[in-house]
C-alpha cells in the first residue's frame, strides 16, 4: 500500500514577474547585495552629510597637517589646515552628483546615437557607426582636457566633456540590441498594426534593449567619477567646489609627508567605485537573461 | 457583381538576393469578395507569406519589392501608397496575425495596453474607453476572467492565450481584412480548433474577410472557401475548396491532398494510400523561368511542361488550374 502514496508534487511553476525574478537574482550576488548597502551609505552621506558637518571645508581650521584622530579632527588637517573629514562628506556630494550627471549624458547621447543606427540602417548607420568610431579613438582624458581649459571648467562643462567622450559604449550596445530586436515577430507585428517608426523605436524596442544599457550605465557612474577625480587631479576643476579628486591634486606635493591627505581622499573614490561596479555586475546577473541559472 | 473589397492582379514581388533578384511572387491574381474566406496553401518557400507582407506594405526593406502588378484595396492601389497611408491602413482596415503566437506580444507591456494601443493610434479613443474596449476585446477572444487578465504580462499566458490576444489586438479596430500567417502551426491541435472555431465566430460577427495562409489541409477545410494552392511563386490551382478537394486539376494539389489523411466523410469509403510528394522546392535562382516549376517533381511531366510556362486554364466550376494536363489531371 505505502508503494501508492502519492509522491507531493511541487506546485505547479508560476510565472513570476521578470522584475521579482531579478530581484531574487540580485540578492543571490552576496557581493553586490554588500556593495548595494555600502553605496547606499555613501549617497546618504553625500545628500545628509553636509548638514550633519556643518564645516566648510574651505575653512582652514587648525594646524596644517594634523594627523587623523590626533587634535579632534577624525581624518586630520591638510596642508592649509583645512578639515579632511568636511572635505571627504561635501565632496562625496560633487563626485557623485558628476558622476551620475555624465552618465546620465553619455546615456541619452548614447540611445539616440544607437537607436538611430540600429533602427534606420543604411547610410544613417553607416555615419553614425563612423562618427561613434571617431570618439572612440580619440584619447579620452586629453580631449576631456581641451573641453575643459577651452570652455571653462564649471561642474556642468565637466560634466559635458565627461559625457562627450564616454558615449560611445553605450551607442555600440543600444545598436547591437537594436539590430537583433528590430527582426523579432514582436517588432513586425506593431507595425503591422499601424505603429510609427519612433513609436517603434522609443516604445517598442528601447524598453527590451533597455537591460544591458542599465547595466553599461551603472559602470559608467564609476567610471565617470574617476574621470573626474583625474581631471579635478590635474586642477582642471572648479575651485570653489571641493570633490575628492580635487583633494588629492591639491595636496599631491605633500604625498611624502602627509600621505593620508591623498589616500584618504583615493579611498573614498576606490569604496565607491568598486560598489558601483560591484553594483553593476550583480545587475548584469539579474538583467542577463543567459547567466540566470534555475 | 459589386467590386471586389481586395484584387490583385498579375503582382510579382522580387527578392534581391546574393545570386541576383528572383521573382517570389510571379504573375499572381485573386480576388478577394467582403466577408468571404480563402486560404493560401502550399509548401514552405512557396511564396505565401510574401504575398500578405506585399499587401501589408511589409516586405523587408532594400530585399523585397512590389516589381508589377497591382494590388487594389476598395478600389485604392496599395503597391503605391506612401507610407503614411500604408500606416493608416494597417491594423485598422487589413491587419495581419502571425506564425509564432509565443513571440509576436511585446514582452514588457500588460496584453490589455497592447490591445489599447492600436485602439488609440487609429480610434482616437481615450485612455480608458481603449482600456475598457481592450477589457470587452479579451472577453469576445474567449480569454476566462478578462476583467483580471488584462494586467497580466504576455509570459503570464500560454500560447493559445496569446494567438488570442492576437487575434483580439487584429480585430480591435474592426478591420475589413484579417490575414492570418499560418496561426495555429505553433499551437496544439486541440487548441487549433479552438482558434479556428474563434476565428469563424468572429467572422460571422464582424463581416471580417479573412486570408489565411497554411500548408494544413485540415486547416482549409475547416476555415476558407475558396483556396489558392501556390507552388513556387506562382498560382498553381485555385477555387473553391470543395472542389478542389474533391477533383485536384493540378498535379501539385492532387500532391498535397492526398498526403493527408481521413478528408473523407466516412471510414467506410474506400480509402487511397497516402503518398508524399517527392522532392523539394525549387531553389529561388529557379523562380520566374519559362517553364513549369512543379515539373522537376510531377509524375505527368511531359517534354512541353519544360519548355513552357503553363497557362492558368479555366473550368466550369470556377476552378482554375495552371497545367499542361489541367483536363488530365
Amino acid at each position: 500500500m505505502s508503494d501508492l502514496n502519492i509522491v507531493p508534487t511541487e506546485p505547479a511553476p508560476v510565472a513570476r514577474h521578470p522584475a521579482a525574478e531579478a530581484w531574487e537574482m540580485f540578492r543571490r550576488n552576496h557581493a553586490a547585495m554588500v556593495a548595494l548597502v555600502v553605496l547606499s551609505l555613501i549617497i546618504l552621506v553625500a545628500i545628509f552629510g553636509p548638514y550633519i558637518y556643518p564645516t566648510d571645508p574651505f575653512d582652514m581650521v587648525w594646524a596644517p597637517f594634523s594627523p587623523p584622530g590626533v587634535d579632534g579632527f577624525i581624518l586630520g588637517t591638510d596642508y592649509l589646515g583645512r578639515d579632511l573629514m568636511a572635505a571627504i562628506i561635501h565632496g562625496a556630494r560633487v563626485s557623485i552628483l558628476i558622476g551620475l550627471a555624465a552618465a546620465l549624458m553619455s546615456v541619452f547621447i548614447g540611445v539616440t546615437v544607437g537607436a538611430l543606427a540600429g533602427f534606420y540602417r543604411g547610410w544613417v548607420e553607416e555615419v553614425l557607426m563612423r562618427i561613434t568610431e571617431f570618439f572612440q579613438v580619440l584619447p579620452t582624458l586629453l580631449f576631456a582636457m581641451v573641453i575643459v581649459a577651452l570652455f571653462g571648467a564649471s561642474l556642468p562643462m565637466i560634466t559635458l566633456a565627461i559625457g562627450i567622450v564616454s558615449w560611445t559604449a553605450v551607442a555600440r550596445i543600444t545598436r547591437s540590441e537594436f539590430l537583433r530586436i528590430r527582426e523579432l515577430e514582436y517588432v513586425t507585428a506593431s507595425r503591422a498594426s499601424g505603429a510609427k517608426n519612433a513609436k517603434l523605436m522609443f516604445r517598442i524596442i528601447l524598453p527590451n534593449a533597455l537591460p544591458p544599457i542599465i547595466v553599461q550605465a551603472a559602470l559608467m557612474v564609476g567610471s565617470a567619477i574617476l574621470f573626474e577625480a583625474g581631471l579635478s587631479f590635474l586642477g582642471l576643476t572648479d575651485p570653489n567646489v571641493v570633490s575628492w579628486g580635487q583633494v588629492i591634486g591639491s595636496n599631491r606635493q605633500y604625498i611624502l609627508d602627509a600621505s593620508y591627505t591623498v589616500t584618504i581622499p583615493g579611498m573614498a573614490i576606490f569604496v565607491t567605485v568598486l560598489a558601483i561596479s560591484l553594483v553593476g555586475d550583480g545587475l548584469n546577473d539579474a538583467l542577463n537573461p543567459k547567466l540566470r541559472q534555475r | 457583381m459589386t467590386a471586389p473589397l481586395l484584387k490583385v492582379e498579375n503582382l510579382r514581388i522580387e527578392l534581391t538576393t546574393r545570386d541576383g533578384v528572383a521573382p517570389v511572387i510571379d504573375d499572381l491574381s485573386f480576388e478577394l469578395g467582403a466577408g468571404e474566406s480563402i486560404s493560401f496553401v502550399g509548401e514552405s518557400g512557396c511564396g505565401k507569406s510574401m504575398t500578405a507582407l506585399g499587401i501589408m506594405g511589409l516586405l523587408p526593406e532594400k530585399i523585397g519589392r512590389i516589381a508589377a502588378g497591382s494590388i487594389l484595396f476598395e478600389g485604392e492601389e496599395l503597391s503605391t501608397a506612401s507610407e503614411k497611408r500604408m500606416r493608416e491602413i494597417r491594423g485598422n482596415d487589413i491587419s495581419m496575425i502571425f506564425q509564432e503566437p509565443m513571440t509576436s506580444l511585446n514582452p514588457v507591456y500588460t496584453v490589455g495596453e497592447q490591445i489599447a494601443e492600436v485602439l488609440r493610434a487609429h480610434q482616437n479613443l481615450s485612455k480608458s474607453a481603449a482600456w475598457s474596449k481592450a477589457t470587452e476585446l479579451l472577453d469576445a477572444v474567449r480569454i476566462p476572467n478578462a476583467q483580471r487578465r488584462v494586467n497580466d504580462y504576455p509570459f503570464q499566458m500560454s500560447g493559445g492565450q496569446r494567438q488570442r490576444v492576437m487575434i483580439a489586438i487584429a480585430l480591435a479596430c474592426e478591420p475589413k481584412i484579417l490575414i492570418a500567417d499560418e496561426p495555429t502551426t505553433a499551437l496544439d491541435v486541440t487548441v487549433q480548433a479552438q482558434i479556428f472555431d474563434l476565428l469563424n465566430d468572429l467572422k460571422r460577427q464582424t463581416g471580417t474577410a479573412i486570408i489565411m495562409i497554411t500548408h494544413d489541409m485540415g486547416a482549409v477545410a475547416e476555415m476558407a472557401q475558396r483556396m489558392i494552392v501556390m507552388y513556387a511563386g506562382r498560382n498553381a490551382e485555385q477555387g473553391p475548396v470543395e472542389n478542389i478537394i474533391e477533383h485536384p486539376r493540378h498535379p501539385y494539389s492532387r500532391g498535397l491532398i492526398s498526403c493527408v489523411p481521413h478528408i473523407m466523410a466516412t471510414l467506410t469509403e474506400e480509402r487511397h494510400p497516402l503518398t508524399e510528394v517527392a522532392g523539394i522546392v525549387p531553389s529561388l535562382r529557379e523562380f520566374g523561368k519559362d517553364q513549369c516549376l512543379f515539373a522537376s517533381r510531377c509524375t505527368m511531366v511531359s517534354q512541353k511542361c519544360l519548355d513552357k510556362r503553363p497557362p492558368e486554364v479555366a473550368f466550369a466550376d470556377g476552378q482554375k488550374s495552371a497545367c499542361w494536363h489541367a483536363e488530365a489531371v
